[in-house]
This record gives C-alpha cells, structure tokens and sequence, in this order.
C-alpha cells in the first residue's frame, strides 16, 4: 500500500491518495498516468497488472489498487 | 432509410407501437426483426456482411467459453481427485488461454479483414498507382461499402476481446448476439456498446413508463433539433466556404473552421440523441458518448468527453494491452536503464498513444488527411503532456488556474485548437489545408464582417438569427449540465407542463425552423461514413 | 398522474392548434402575381352548371374567355386549368370534377402529351393543393410525384411549405383562411399587349412518338367520357410557340379516329379564328390576350353549339343572374387592367409585377 501511494504521489503529488476514491472517474489520472504506474508496479513490486484488470473500478483510489496487486500477487 | 426522413419516423413509431402492445417476450425478438428490416431497406446485399460477422462471433465466442469450461472443469475434477497444485492450476490455464487466443486471431482477423478490404482496397490501389507514378496500374475495384460497418465490426471485436478475457460470458443464442450486433438505432453512427453494457438492458422485457418513454422522446426531439434546425442549416454556408478556396480565404478559413466546429457537434451529438433516445423509449440504456466536449480545458480531455465510446474502445482494446504488453513492459524497463530519465518514461507511451491515433486515423477514412488529422491529435496531445510541467511553474508563479476567466480561456483554447486539427477532415486535403490555414495568417480581411459577405454564403439573416438562437439554448442546456452535474431533463420532469410544453417547443420549433422537406437534400450524418 | 394526464393532452391540443395555424400561414396563396396555384381549388366555389368543361393547360384557361362563350352562345362552361397541367393532371381533375357534375361536353387541349413524365415539383403543387382530398386525390398525387417527392408533404403541405417563414408576404396573413376568386370561370384574363414579333425555327424532333405514359392516360379519359357519355373533343390551341410538330398532331389524329373522337387542330384556322398576332397576345405570342381568348371562345362556341345539344343559360333566369355576376367581374377586371395600362403602359397588379 505505501509503495503504491508512493508511486501514485510521483505522478500527483498534491493528490490526497487516503481518501480519494474517484481518482479515474474525476479524470485526476488519465490513460497516461495509469500506464506509468502499471510500469512502475511491474518494476517495484515485480506483479503484471494484464490489460483486462484496467478498468476504473480498481484504479479509482489507492486501496482499490492495492486490492487488486495483492490478488493478482495471490493468482500466481 | 437516413435518420431524417419520414420512412425512418414512420418505423419508429411503428415499433414503439408494437414493442409495448406485443407480449414481453417478444420485445428483443421484435428488435431484431426491425434492425434486420432496417438493413435490408438500405441495402439485402449488406445482410450477407452483418450475417457473416455475427455467424463468426457467435462460433468463436462460442468456442473460447467452451475452452474455458473444460479448464474449469478439469481443476475442479483435479480438486476433488487431489491432484491439484498451483502448477497444474496455472499450466491449464495458460493452456487454456492459448487456445482461446488462437480463437481470438482467426475470428478478429477474419473480421477486421472484411473491414479493411471492403473500406482501404481502393485507397491501397491508389497509393500503390500513384507510388508507381501510373494512373492506372491497377484499377480501382468496385466495392459496397456496408452501412456502419466500422462501428458493428467494433462492436464485434470489442465483445470477442471481452469473451476472450473473461469478462463477459460468450452470448448462447445466436439472435441475441445478432441483435446486439444489428441493434438499428446505433447502427449508423455508433456508439460502439460493449456487450457487458448493452446485454444488461437490451434482452429483458420493459414496461412502458412515462417518465422513461418521454424522457426519451424529449432526447430525440432534442437530437432532431440539433441535426435539422442547426447542422443541415450551417451546412449550405461550410459547403460555399470550403468549396471556393480561391474565394474564401483568411477570416473566412476561420468563420469555415467555427462553422463547422458547430455543424459537426450538432450533427453527431443530435444524430447519438436521437440514438440513445429511441434506445431509452424501448427501455434500453445506450452509453453516453458524449460528455459537453466543448467544455474540456485540454486536448486530452476532449478526447475523453468526444465520442467517448470509440475513444475508450482504442484505449481498453489497443492502448492499455498495448502499453501492458510483456515486450513494452521490457522495453520501458530497458529504455529506462539506458536512454535516461527522459526518454526512459516516454519511449512506451510515445510508441503506443502514436499507434492508437494512427488507428484512429485510419478508422475514420481511407484518406491521408484522416491520417494526417489522427497524428496531429497525437502531437498535440504529447505536446500538451510535455509543457504540463511549464505550465505549473507558470500557475504557481501567477495562480490564474483557478480563476473562471482563465478556465473559459483554456475551454476556448481547445476548441480552437481541436477545430484548427479538423481543418483536415474539413477540406479533405493535405497540402490545401495547410495552405488554407496559412491565409488565415496571412490574410487579413476583415471587413468580411461588416460587408455582409456573410449574407452570400447560401444562408439569410433569418437563418443567422436561427443558428444564433440555437445556440444560445444549446449552451443553456450545457452550461446547466456543466454547473450542476444533472441533465435536465430531470429538473424539467418534476413539472408536467413544463416537461411537455417542452415537448412541444422542440416539435413545433424543428418543424418550422428545419432544414428538410422538398427542396432540403436529405442530407447524410458525417458519421455515416466512418 | 391525473395532473400529467392533463397537462398532456392540453398540450398535445395546443400544439395541433398551432400547427394547424401555423400551416395555413405558410401556404403558398396564389393571390397576387403568380396565381395560378388558386385554380384547382376555385372551381368548388362555382354554384353554376357546367355543360362544357375545359380540361387543359395554360393554352386554355388563358385562351378561351369563358364569359364571351356565355355572352355569345349562352354556354356556361368552367376550365379546369392549371399552369403546366400535364395529361395526368388533367385526367385527374376530370375524374375530380365527375365527382360533383356530369358536363356534356369535355374539350381537351393535347399540347401536353408532348411530356410523358412528371416534370416539376412547383406545378405539381400548384395542380394538386387545391383539390379536395378523396381517392382521385390520392391517385393524382401518386401519378403526378417527381422522384424527390414524397406523398406525405401533400398530406401536410406543412412539411414541404414551412421554410416559407423566411418569405412571409402580407397576403399570407392577409388569405390564411380565405381566398378571392383569381380567375372567371378557369379563366385567367389579360389586357395587355406584346405583339408576336420572331419565333425561334424549331428544333429537329429526336423521338417523334409520344410517350405511353401520356397516351394512356389520354386513353383513360377517352374511356371515362364514353363511360359517363360525355363527348370528348381534343383540341389544340392557336399558339405557334412552343412548337406543334405535325408528327404529333399525326398520332393524335390516329387516336381520335381510332377513338371516334373530334380532334380540331386549330392551328390550322388561325385566319379563320382571326387572331391578330400583333393584337391578341400578351406576350408575343406565346397566350392569348383578352382580345384573342374573345376571338378563339368564339369560334370554339361556334363549333359546340353547332355540334353538341347545349342549353341556352341566357334564358335560365337562376343560372343567368350568377353569370350576370360573372360577367360584372370579368367587366370590372378588365377596365382595371386597361386602367393601370393606361397609368404605367403595363399592368401592375398582375403578372410579374405583382409577385410580392
């Protein structure tokens, strides 16, 4: 969760990542930004986000993020 | 049978009828019978297209769901028996999905095949005659291009990607499938459903209500209004001022560029109302494609308010597999370790937003200025991505950014921009565009506005004072979305007399004030074409 | 529930009413300058009998004064004419007219069959708004439609005239929901003067035949007449431009042979008519002025009462005292019209001039 947080602050930094749980539907990141942090996942915390698991429900805050690294962590 | 004439009216109000006299059941069966009938009236020959490709969806999506079972069931056997282990586990379902995969490419071959040679031969030919400097050396084929047949093939593809992944169950009944496919109202001009979207609503049986029925006849008044006071008014004066490009240079460039900003919006978003709008009369609930797009304060931003449905259908099934992709993964990591910070972060993104826009591109039109308009999206957006970082320092400096001036700015900003980029789609040529744009520059006349040259481009003063006051309740509408995040429909519901003096307005107001009947060519949706 | 039930149909109602009023506001009302469009419509107004009527294009509502036709021999008559009346339309209004009287004679001028299909959508309408919905109607429109028309704009000319709100004129409001009579009787009087002076030589005849499509319906209102036993006579008018090929006039002559009919071509009497053409027209020759219609209404006069057994309505008290009324218009437009040639040297409130 931290390193997520910390990955997700690289890109915004002055974005309340606790709280905020509509980051995709308030347009706050964008298709570009979601891209970097599944790169950044990828290098940080060695998990492969697949492109069906890119949808807003699991990238509109940082806990849903979180939710779906540690399940995809789970799968393998 | 075009949206704006009395045959389609006339089928509309046929199928309402029956849609809600007939038994329940028989409501989904009823549509497809009326989407097939839709098509058959345009042309029997295109039935063989749409047929085919539904035909192939249905046995793929058919034989990768039966792929996935049998994995399914062979772990759920190897639970019981005890043979199960995370090894065998993930060895059948890697199995699994490189047969569905192998699905996957035959059918999405096969059918954007059809696609790109009922759409691109005759481009391919040309280009290829011109490269070898020969007119004629290889002659030109003559092709039907079947109705809408970007944006069911989409659709298609989209529902084969989504079985493939898993997210939507394969369809069992091959009608269903055939109406999602043929579904009439979006058959024309999108929006591009999703199957997981469009199934929720599209097969269950309805019953008439007022508020939903209304509501939707409102939303097709709406869409009628836009596309026949509004579109094919402006339309006589963009089609006098693109035609004479010796006559019509400097301000009048820029009068063509707003004028068809302003045609083009109220062609498309009325030709979706009246879409989404016949879809809510039955009942149905069609995506939004469209979210005030003249209201972004970015390019990037239109795009994700602008015919939403096809933007978000190049991200989810080219972008993001794109960008995730195992090799790009490894080439981000591998630019990052050696072409810098800079480049390092880019390359990827670079790589895959340039193939999505070319797509786009090319999915609008077998042309080069399609192309050339779908890479100046891509620059200006990567430009706009590159000067974001200048453009904090500079509200940091100042703080306009929250001012309600500077945001009205950056709105007109990207209008202008996004409607200097469709000079492209405006002339339909390469080197014109960019020598027409020039004069804009160079050419300053602009007395235009004062001589009445205005008043000779095919529309009268009326017609201006019409498109003006058109306008105005265009923006009202918006502006009252944009404020208060509710459309307003439903505010103008709570009071019937507003709700159907409302009604009224917009049928009295399209009928007089329209651009049809004897004497108005019917005149085609720009979208049609795509 | 009960409130919106109400403030439904309220407002469907309403919304009608407007429509309908808005509808007869952008009718074309054919009052002033081009008024031809009134014809069709004008000819349920007329209380007389009719033993003669005239079915054809302008070569007969302006030709034939259907007042010295009364004067002379005491016929009452009516032309149902209309401006580019093509044979379909004048088969139709004769099925229309059947309707309400039975004359006993139907002259027909055949300068039409030379078109064999639809030709314009402006006289289409002009033809067609006027009558009276029923069957004939319906079959008039169908027959008559040009590719690009469509059936519905004749249910609701509001559909097709409602881009009029940009040329509303003051006779718009002024005749939304009634009309004045335009024309005598079918017809369309002219004062004025312009002498015939050179007609251009005539182009060489490609396809001599006329059309099926003509020839049909000429046909079927052969058989209709015969049906009902009213004598058909074709004629065709004394006007030498636009030109009457002797080949047509060879294939009509056939026709009525074949058919027992009367043909009279009547350019071949033009000395005998007496038309004067630096005298009897109004625009060098191409219709007839008052002078000349005078002229042709009293050799065709001459030819039915000899021929066919009319009544003399100048000793029918009822029927003479509307023609009285007739005549006292037909005096009073023609002293305006030689009024307003004598203030301007051309008319004012007629023809081109007058078109708002």
């Amino acid at each position: 969760m931290d390193e997520i947080i910390a990955i997700l602050k690289e890109l915004h930094p002055d974005v309340d990542y606790e709280t905020n749980t509509s980051l995709v539907d308030d347009r706050i990141i964008d298709s570009f930004d979601i891209i970097s942090i599944v790169a950044e996942i990828d290098d940080r915390l060695d998990v492969q986000i697949p492109a069906e698991e890119i949808i807003p429900e699991n990238f509109n805050s940082a806990k849903a993020l979180a939710d779906l690294v540690a399940r995809l962590e789970d799968e393998d | 049978m075009l949206f704006v004439s009395y045959e389609f009216i006339a089928f509309t109000i046929i199928l309402f009828v029956l849609y809600y006299l007939l038994p329940k059941k028989w409501q989904w069966p009823l549509l497809l019978i009326a989407s097939y009938a839709f098509y058959w009236f345009a042309s029997p020959y295109y039935l063989i297209f749409i047929g085919t490709t539904t035909v192939t969806a249905f046995i793929a999506g058919y034989l990768m769901e039966k792929a996935q079972d049998k994995t399914d069931l062979a772990i759920k056997n190897a639970k019981a028996d005890g043979t199960y282990s995370t090894d065998l586990k993930k060895s059948l379902k890697a199995k699994a999905k490189a047969s569905k995969w192998k699905i996957l490419l035959v059918s999405m071959i096969f059918n954007l095949g059809i696609l790109a040679v009922t759409k691109y031969t005759n481009f391919v030919i040309t280009n290829i005659n011109k490269f070898l400097a020969e007119g004629s050396a290889l002659k030109a084929v003559d092709l039907i291009i079947p109705m809408g047949i970007s944006f069911y093939t989409f659709q298609t593809v989209g529902y084969l990607i989504d079985t493939y992944r898993g997210t939507v169950k394969a369809e069992k009944n091959i009608f269903k499938l055939a109406l999602f496919v043929s579904f009439f109202p979006q058959l024309v001009q999108g929006p591009i459903s999703r199957y997981g979207d469009l199934s929720k609503t599209l097969y269950s049986e309805h019953s008439f209500s007022e508020k939903g029925f209304t509501s939707g006849l409102i939303r097709i008044l709406w869409g009628y209004f836009k596309k026949v006071v509004i579109a094919d008014r402006i339309i006589t004066a963009v089609t006098s001022l693109i035609g004479d490009t010796d006559l019509y240079q400097g301000a009048f460039v820029m009068i063509a560029m707003f004028f068809y900003a302003f045609e083009l919006y109220c062609d498309f978003t009325g030709g979706i109302d009246i879409t989404i709008g016949i879809a809510q009369c039955l009942g149905i609930t069609v995506k939004e494609n469209f979210d005030l797009p003249y209201f972004s304060k970015n390019i990037k931003e239109y795009w994700n308010r602008w015919h939403i449905t096809m933007g978000s259908w190049f991200t989810d099934y080219i972008f993001y597999p794109l960008s995730v992709d195992k090799n790009m993964l490894k080439l981000s990591k591998w630019s990052r370790e050696h072409l810098g910070k800079f480049w390092g972060k880019r390359l990827t993104v670079y790589i895959s937003a340039f193939i999505v826009w070319l797509a786009t591109g090319v999915w609008h039109g077998a042309a080069w200025n399609f192309i050339v308009w779908g890479l100046m999206n891509f620059a200006v957006i990567m430009i706009s991505q590159e000067f974001e970082p200048l453009y904090e320092k500079f509200h940091k400096k100042f703080g306009f950014k929250n001012k309600a001036w500077y945001g009205v700015f950056e709105i007109l900003r990207t209008i202008f921009l996004m409607s200097l980029i469709r000079m492209f789609d405006c002339y339909r040529d390469v080197p014109m565009t960019f020598k027409m744009v020039g004069t804009m520059f160079t050419k300053f006349n602009v007395k235009i506005f004062s001589d009445g040259s205005l008043l000779h481009l095919g529309i009268s003063g009326a017609d201006y004072i019409v498109l003006a006051a058109g306008l105005v309740i265009i923006l009202c509408v918006s502006i009252y979305k944009y404020r208060s995040k509710k459309d307003i429909r439903e505010t103008l519901y709570e009071n019937p007399w507003i709700w159907y003096g409302a009604m009224a307005f917009l049928l009295i107001v399209t009928l007089l004030f329209g651009a049809y009947g004897h004497g108005y060519d019917a005149t085609q949706f720009i979208y049609n074409q795509f | 529930m009960r409130k919106r039930i109400i403030a439904l149909i309220t407002v469907a109602v309403i919304t009608v009413l407007v429509l309908v009023i808005l509808s007869y506001l952008v009718m074309p009302k054919y009052m002033k300058g081009i008024i031809e469009g009134s014809f069709t419509s004008e000819y349920y107004e007329d209380t007389a009998p009719h033993e003669v009527l005239f079915i054809g294009d302008c070569e007969l509502y302006e030709n034939v004064s259907t007042v010295e036709l009364y004067r002379q021999y005491g016929i009452s008559s009516y032309t149902r004419g209309n401006s580019q009346q093509l044979v379909w339309h004048s088969y139709y209004m004769l099925e229309d007219a059947l309707r309400y009287e039975t004359p006993k004679v139907v002259v027909f001028n055949v300068f039409s069959l030379k078109y064999n299909e639809p030709r314009s959508e402006t006289y289409n309408r002009m033809a067609l708004d006027g009558m009276r919905w029923s069957r004939t109607k319906v079959d008039a429109i169908n027959a008559s439609m040009t590719a690009d028309e469509n059936f519905i704009e004749y249910v609701f000319p509001f559909l097709r005239f409602h881009s009029r709100w940009q040329e509303l004129k003051k006779t718009d409001f002024e005749y939304m929901f009634h009309r004045d009579p335009v024309s005598i009787n079918g017809y369309y009087l002219r004062a004025d003067v312009r002498p015939l002076t050179e007609l251009p030589d005539p182009k060489t005849l490609t396809d001599p035949a006329l059309g099926s499509n003509a020839m049909g319906y000429l046909q079927r209102m052969t058989d209709l007449c015969k049906e009902k036993g009213i004598t058909l006579i074709l004629v065709k008018s004394p006007i030498t431009y636009p030109h009457w090929y002797p080949e047509w006039d060879e294939q009509v002559r056939s026709f009525a042979d074949a058919n027992g009919l009367t043909y009279i071509n009547c350019l071949n009497n033009i000395d005998e008519i007496g038309i004067d053409w630096s005298h009897d027209t109004y625009d060098g020759g191409e219709h007839l002025n008052i002078y000349g219609a005078e002229k042709f209404a009293d050799y065709l006069g001459g030819y039915l009462v000899s021929n066919c057994d009319l009544t003399d309505y100048r000793n029918v008290p009822e029927v003479a005292s509307i023609w009285a009324e007739k005549e006292t218009m037909y005096d009073d437009v023609l002293q305006q019209q030689l009024a307003e040639l004598e203030e301007y040297g051309e008319l004012m409130s007629y023809g081109k001039n007058a078109i708002e």
